[in-house]
């Protein structure tokens, strides 16, 4: 339920509560942090680009960690990689969030057996909020991940924790398959 | 068609090389070994391995070899033999265009290589990758550092008896 879906009557009033302005601010502008790590960061390049323009959900990218919201790992975490990534993370100012982009940044991905330098799993060394499958994800899971992200952050409240926000979600959550079912029908009727 | 390899004339290229292994056999002697003519790339052994980098030097600026370019070196591992290697491939670019490889092999426990760093510019990261991925060592090398896992990494990967450490500073590195 975003705040502008309710109607600004004429009298220019609006009564929400505060946490939901906050919600709204935060989720309507999420800045993650531009970097990319392998494969899967050219999709999330993509993702940035005019054809699926992340701008126009509030989402650009920004060069530093102190002006993040949100850490996008998009793919292979290396070893050597794997102490910087804490580092940025540590960087980040509260309250901030994870997306774990791809099944190497998931756990490993195609090194989970034989690759040495790999970091099976950014989960290692720092907190996901959530995970996007795929090797690579194309833009539209990015796009459903970074509104998964979107959608805890309307679970979010003064006082709760994040773990609680999280099992919000999860109570919340909605089957995809059966909205997509009903647009279709609906586009075949009309 | 229907040819066996013996049959198949012999290309230029393998003649080629056979003419540049005669110069350098006839300026070294058996510190080289027979050259193996197989059609792919023609390739002979450096057997006094101290002399590998005045043969290197002597292929890079005789006249009749001018090896100008130095297109790969690659680490081996040879476990049978206890031993591990180097591969060079070696290329007269733009001057004379015959192509070979050199095979250089040590010891594999403290085995030293002679670094050609200073032969050619490109062996200088190319030891260094080897060096990192077998644990060879390159005497006269300028720098001779890891060049892609973390300095403190313990062991060599690509050795076929590698067994990968439980942690790295702190964190869980296998599955
Ligand atoms: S998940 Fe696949 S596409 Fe993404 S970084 Fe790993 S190998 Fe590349």
């Amino acid at each position: 339920m975003g705040l502008l879906d309710a109607k600004i009557s004429k009298h220019n009033v609006l009564v929400t509560s505060v946490d939901n302005v906050m919600n709204w601010a935060r989720l309507s502008s999420l800045w993650p942090m531009g970097f990319g790590l392998a494969c899967c960061a050219i999709e999330m390049m993509a993702t940035n680009a005019s054809n699926y323009d992340l701008e126009r959900f509030g989402i650009f990218p920004r060069a530093s960690p102190r002006q993040s919201d949100l850490m996008i790992v998009a793919g292979t975490v290396t070893m050597k990689m794997a102490e910087r990534v804490i580092r940025l993370y540590e960087q980040m100012p509260e309250p901030r969030y994870v997306l774990s982009m791809g099944s190497c940044s998931n756990c490993g991905g195609p090194y989970w057996k034989h690759g040495y330098h790999v970091l099976k799993g950014v989960d290692r060394i720092i907190p996901v909020d959530v995970y996007v499958p795929g090797c690579p994800p194309r833009p539209e899971s990015l796009i459903g991940g970074l509104m998964k992200v979107q959608e805890l952050i309307r679970m979010e409240q003064i006082g709760i924790s994040r773990a609680e926000a999280l099992k919000k979600l999860e109570e919340k959550s909605i089957d995809p398959g059966q909205l997509i079912q009903a647009a279709r029908k609906g586009a075949i009727a009309s | 068609m229907g040819d066996t390899q013996e049959n198949i004339p012999q290309s230029g290229e393998v003649i080629a090389a056979k003419a540049v292994w005669q110069v350098i056999n006839e300026k070294f002697g058996d510190a080289v070994s027979e050259l193996d003519e197989n059609p792919f790339m023609p390739f002979f052994e450096v057997l006094k391995r101290e002399q590998w980098r005045d043969i290197a030097l002597f292929m890079r600026d005789n006249p009749k070899l001018r090896f100008t370019y130095m297109a790969c070196l690659s680490g081996v591992d040879y476990p049978e033999e206890r031993k591990l290697g180097i591969v060079c491939n070696l290329e007269s670019l733009g001057e004379l265009g015959h192509r070979i490889a050199v095979k250089v092999k040590c010891d594999r426990e403290g085995g030293i290589i002679p670094s050609v760093a200073k032969v050619w510019k490109t062996a200088d990261w190319h030891e260094r990758e080897a060096y990192d991925m077998y644990g060879m060592e390159f005497s006269g090398h300028p720098d001779l550092r890891r060049i892609l896992c973390p300095e403190d990494w313990e062991g060599y990967p690509l050795r076929k008896d590698y067994q990968v450490q439980e942690t790295y500073h702190g964190i869980k590195v296998p599955e």
